[in-house]
């Protein structure tokens, strides 16, 4: 009951700062925490980034490996995204299986990397409707301060942007190759706060939400995903803002995800 | 979308503008509403929009399962989308996957948006919807559907929540997409309606559109949220409506 009481007060505050423009840790409602973003990270994985928006942290690694495509579609490689809300990232999360909020999480950044046809699935087929390379992208969530949906995408986007496909070490060709991105998604999550719409929402900003809109855009200036969470409502004209808003913060982000400075 | 490598691509928009099923661009597939068709559950309603057949039950409000999730301030709202094993092609398996938990997930968070759940602290909404039949946008029918039942059910609510998915199909914007349009089309975008508010309560997409084109988009989700919403208060005015020979008032 404390714990609820204290969120409440805190909701409100965060409500009230927002009504003059304000913010909890001083930025403006279109100012994204410092982001970072650490390529390479785990050298066991074929491609790895570990991202930093604020205190929340995402680590994602890409995995390759031969295997089977679908029937459906034989000329095409498969990708696979999973989130990993893990109970070490925060007090909410707890084992079993995956909850809801971490099955959003790899479907919101799933559906941008493939709508954006971020990589090309055609070319990781070897042998077609016989033998294709599966790519996993695996996220973990390491520290949940807020915003998952952008630093996993962020994370993902700059794993694959900087895998190698181990074509050597699976016999298939004389050496590895990188995977190359074709286009490079980036998602950009807004929250309500009563009037405002305020970009990069921190956990507590999260909590008092009256709504959260993610958009994804790609480098030339299409929106490829959206999704809409929490509890609340967006006029079209608010959709239009925010859209025009994610498409400066992306194009900031695809710097990142690319090894530059943001 | 969902096409990468797919073999024969068929033509969604002919030169004449029409679609596979000859329809308009703006134009909605026919959609039949039926509010209260079950008997055991609090609410109901059933969705025949196109080739889809979705069903909907409210249950509640009532005691929360599990109990952990009880809210003292307020009901909880807790949605269970799932498709039958046989409403697609090739067959299902049946249960939990991943896209109809987080369907589940999102319609629930429409739902929070309009539901007066403060009324009803430490209790439960459950809502569930059955798609029985496939055929693009049953997530759409599946809100239209439990937003009557809703209604079937007693439950204040701020307004009802037309939902339609608008999309791109031969670099044109259309409305209420049908299996070919959404499997070969460029775009699939979502949306649920509050009409009082003109706000948006679901909203996906997944594809890509200029800034232009969505801007379109929600304009022309908006017109198609707004006529199936006349639906929906002509299926809950057919359950309702007061017979005058039958009750002897005539």
């Amino acid at each position: 009951m404390t714990a609820e009481v204290t969120a409440e007060i805190r909701t409100a505050h965060v409500l009230d700062l927002a009504a003059e423009g304000k913010r909890l840790d001083g930025r403006s409602p279109d100012e994204y925490r410092r982001i970072e973003v650490e390529p390479g990270f785990v050298t066991t994985a074929d491609g790895s980034a570990l991202v930093r928006i604020g205190d929340t942290v995402v680590l994602a690694g890409v995995k390759l490996e031969p295997g089977k495509p679908f029937a459906d579609t034989p000329n095409a490689g498969v990708l696979t995204t999973n989130a990993e809300l893990i109970p070490l990232s925060s007090p909410v999360f707890e084992p079993g299986p995956p909850q809801p909020g971490a099955i959003e999480v790899s479907r919101v950044v799933d559906r941008a990397i493939r709508a954006a046809e971020a990589i090309d699935l055609t070319r990781l087929c070897v042998t077609p409707g016989e033998k294709t390379w599966v790519c996993y992208v695996d996220l973990h969530v390491l520290d949940h301060s807020g915003n998952l949906i952008d630093a996993a995408m962020l994370a993902g986007v700059s794993a694959l942007a900087h895998a190698t496909v181990p074509a050597k070490r699976f016999g298939i060709a004389e050496a590895d190759y990188p995977l190359d991105l074709q286009h490079v998604p980036i998602e950009c999550t807004f929250v309500r706060l009563g009037d405002a719409l305020v970009v990069d929402p921190t956990f507590d900003e999260e909590q008092a939400a009256q709504g959260r809109l993610t958009i994804a855009t790609d480098e030339t200036g299409r929106v490829v995903a959206m999704q809409k969470g929490l509890v609340g409502a967006f006029s079209p004209d608010d959709v239009r803002e925010v859209v025009r808003r994610a498409l400066v913060h992306g194009d900031r982000m695809r710097i990142a995800a690319r090894g530059g400075k943001p | 979308m969902g096409s990468v490598g797919a073999k024969d691509v068929p033509v969604l928009l002919s030169p004449e503008g029409l679609r596979i099923d000859g329809r308009r661009l703006d134009e909605l597939r026919p959609l039949r509403i039926q509010a209260g068709p079950l008997h055991q559950a609090d609410g109901s309603a059933f969705v025949e929009w196109g080739a889809n057949k979705v069903m909907a039950a409210v249950y509640g409000p009532r005691e929360v399962h599990p109990r952990h999730l009880q809210q003292n301030n307020k009901a909880v709202i807790q949605c269970k989308y799932n498709m039958a094993a046989f409403s697609v092609d090739e067959r299902k398996r049946p249960g939990l996957d991943r896209r109809s938990q987080e369907i589940s997930k999102v319609i629930a968070e429409a739902f929070e948006s309009v539901v007066f759940a403060e009324e009803f602290p430490r209790t439960s909404i459950d809502v569930y919807i059955e798609v029985l039949q496939a055929n693009a946008g049953t997530r759409c029918a599946g809100v239209v559907a439990a937003s009557v039942a809703l209604a079937d059910a007693g439950i204040p609510m701020v307004d009802l929540v037309p939902s339609v998915a608008v999309g791109k199909i031969g670099g044109s914007i259309a409305l209420d997409l049908k299996k070919e349009e959404d499997n070969f089309g460029e775009a699939d975008l979502p949306m649920a309606l509050v009409p009082q508010s003109g706000r948006l309560v679901l909203l996906q997409m997944e594809g890509h559109m200029t800034p232009e084109e969505l801007s379109k988009a929600l304009d022309l989700g908006v017109v198609g949220c707004k006529a199936i919403y006349e639906k929906m208060k002509q299926a809950l005015r057919d359950r309702y409506a007061v017979d005058p020979v039958a009750t002897g008032a005539a």
